[in-house]
């Protein structure tokens, strides 16, 4: 039995159509990437995994037991931030800590807190309100947020795509090096190919809306700890960047599957459709 | 033998910036009282060239200043000419006789209640002297302009408070849930356009039907007042917190339901300062609403406050009264602004920026 496993899962809104068929199975202690143009359903199906919204045709199965609603152990980390404005660093934080530890003194939930901010480096700025921080130290909030929920598995809805690019790998890599300290089941959403070898241990590709569904999933085999330095570095690396470039061309400017016409492809049936990509591996 | 101090200059520069900066501080509050023209005066001042501000000042002190005397010239040159019963209608010269008028009746009666309660401390320390019991009376002077003003300011505070208590919990229910928003609807779409003038005699009959106590802590006429402001200052206040709270970022909304924040908990740490602006906002408009409606209670229920005043003035046709009713035009008008002006800090005090 798999840690989260989605069954056949569809989903629309009202006549739309945005992801059908889907079946993915996320292992424990998996660093799952999601990787799709945007307007793919990516959003949609980190909602379903967390249990913000119920799919339409199908299942989504947390340990076993279907979804119903969300909870602290399923953390979300929001791709546009969604820090609370009126509460400082500390404050937004408290509030994960509240939720799973409320029976906590006031000085064991301060050091709670003040544990959280210190891991992603934020001590210096604990007092301030999300307004006066950078794009990347709100993300880091957020993550901070998420982790003190102390969750069972994380969902990271494209936490990296509004920052810039020097602050996108940095924060790349610190994620790489958190998840590192207690392997904990992740899954990302990203639309960076980089992002996705640094950070997978399966990247999955999901192909272009309406009706998107997943089209290839490779596993990255390179050695952890990652950084982008050793990647660079890495014989294999490049072939890993090749493989997942020819599947993303292949569905660029919204074109649907030359191959994957007709009834709506199985994953293993896609990879196998897809000679380019293979003969690339 | 004197040294120069190599840091003089820099010190000098250093203190400049500070008060500079002070001063930039300072122009925030300046424009929510409505004083933005004070900053540039200052920045000048401090130092700084005047010709880069003599446009800011003309637009910020210039204009309104000529406007107003505009006004003034205008209204001084025909009101003259119209006569009416009461003989001219005055102007701006004669009204400020009448509130310098107002004012000096003001001081008498505070003279002559003072005199009252010396006479009756000593007539009654002579009673005690001679084994009686002491006496004690209210002076019953006519209320002066300014217990008027006093009278209304209280009311309609206290209206506005029963409106804001009713109001942002009803308000919050019905942005939180879509069927509570249906059953109020109707009633907030039926009622907020009801009159003043309308609900004064349903509220003067059910007060002194229900309020029967003579010891009770307010008066009949106070509370027929307030509770006409309450009603007719409600809709603003309970309009807004719906359509605040029903408009909280749904990614916040989000993050709630992954935290499974309790109902209460979700109120205090979302709801509430999410929708804190437009909250504020709607007080702000309340607050004006109540003022204006109440003036026309005390009007139309002979109630004290600045509307009776004007009724009184109105019935006594003297050749002073509508000099005197003009007073208490601009006072009830001076008010209304200064009670904007206060709810606007209040609100730019509690208003956040949206960057998340």
């Amino acid at each position: 039995m798999a840690f989260l496993d989605l069954k056949n899962v569809s989903k629309s809104y009202g006549d739309t159509p945005v992801l059908q068929g889907i079946d993915l199975a996320v292992e424990e202690g998996e660093f799952l990437v999601l990787l799709g143009f945007s307007g793919t359903g990516k959003t949609t199906l980190v909602n379903l995994m967390a249990g913000l919204e119920m799919p339409t045709k199908g299942e989504v199965l947390f340990k076993g037991r279907p979804v119903t609603e969300p909870g602290p152990e399923r953390g979300v980390i929001f791709q546009n931030y969604s820090l609370m404005p009126w509460l400082t660093v500390n404050g937004n934080v408290g509030l994960a800590v509240d939720t799973m530890f409320p029976e906590l003194s006031r000085a064991e939930r301060a050091a709670k807190v003040a544990h959280y901010v210190g891991m992603v480096g934020l001590s210096h700025a604990a007092g301030r309100r999300p307004a006066e921080l950078s794009g990347g130290m709100r993300q880091r909030v957020n993550v901070a947020r998420a982790l003190a929920m102390d969750p069972e598995m994380l969902l990271l809805d494209e936490p990296l795509s509004a920052l810039d690019a020097l602050t996108r790998g940095n924060l790349a890599e610190e994620i790489e090096k958190i998840w590192e300290a207690d392997k904990k089941t992740c899954v990302l959403i990203t639309n960076d190919v980089d992002e996705a070898i640094l950070l997978a241990d399966r990247v999955v590709m999901m192909t272009n809306g309406p009706r998107a569904t997943i089209g290839k999933i490779t596993e990255v085999g390179l050695p952890r700890p990652r950084t982008r330095k050793a990647l660079l570095e890495h014989p294999d690396y490049y072939a890993y960047r090749q493989e997942v470039l020819d599947f993303l061309e292949e569905y660029e400017h919204g074109n649907q599957s030359k191959h994957a016409s007709g009834a709506a492809p199985k994953p293993k049936a896609v990879a196998a459709e897809t000679p380019k990509a293979v003969a690339a591996e | 033998m004197t040294t120069v101090d190599p840091n003089f200059d820099a010190d000098r520069e250093a203190r400049r910036e500070r008060r500079f900066a002070a001063i930039t501080k300072a122009d925030t509050w300046f424009r929510v009282l409505g004083l933005a023209w004070i900053t540039p005066l200052l920045r000048i001042g401090a130092g700084d060239n005047p010709r880069a501000h003599l446009g800011e000042i003309w637009r910020l002190l210039g204009v309104p200043v000529l406007a107003i005397l505009a006004f003034l010239a205008l209204w001084g040159t025909l009101a003259p000419q119209v006569q009416t019963s009461l003989g001219a209608i005055p102007g701006p010269a004669q009204v400020w006789e009448q509130a310098v008028g107002l004012n000096e009746d003001a001081v008498r009666t505070r003279e002559r209640a003072a005199d009252f309660y010396a006479r009756q401390d000593e007539r009654n320390a002579e009673r005690i002297a001679a084994g009686d019991e002491p006496r004690y009376r209210e002076f019953t002077g006519a209320p002066t302009f300014y217990s008027q003003i006093r009278t209304s300011i209280k009311t309609v505070f206290f209206g506005f408070l029963l409106a804001t208590v009713v109001a942002v919990p009803l308000g919050i229910a019905a942005g939180l849930s879509q069927t509570a928003n249906a059953a109020l609807n109707p009633l907030i779409q039926v009622f907020k356009p009801v009159s003043p003038l309308a609900w004064l005699p349903i509220v003067s009959i059910v007060v002194s039907a229900v309020y029967v106590t003579d010891d009770g802590w307010f008066e009949k006429s106070f509370l027929v007042s307030a509770i006409t402001v309450t009603l007719c200052s409600l809709w603003p206040t309970l309009i807004n917190t719906a359509l605040g709270v029903a408009s909280i970022d749904k990614d916040l909304v989000n993050v709630s339901k992954v935290l499974k924040m309790g109902t209460w908990s979700k109120i205090r740490k979302l709801v509430l300062p999410s929708a804190l602006p437009l909250i504020f906002t709607g007080l702000r408009l309340s607050l004006g609403v109540g003022w204006m409606v109440l003036i026309a209670a005390e009007m139309l229920a002979q109630n004290p406050g600045l509307g009776k005043f004007v009724w009184d003035e109105f019935q006594n046709g003297s050749s002073e009264s509508l000099g005197r009713i003009m007073v208490a035009v601009f006072t009830i008008g001076i008010i209304g602004f200064l009670l904007d002006r206060l709810m606007y800090t209040i609100q730019s005090l509690f208003t956040f920026t949206n960057n998340r």
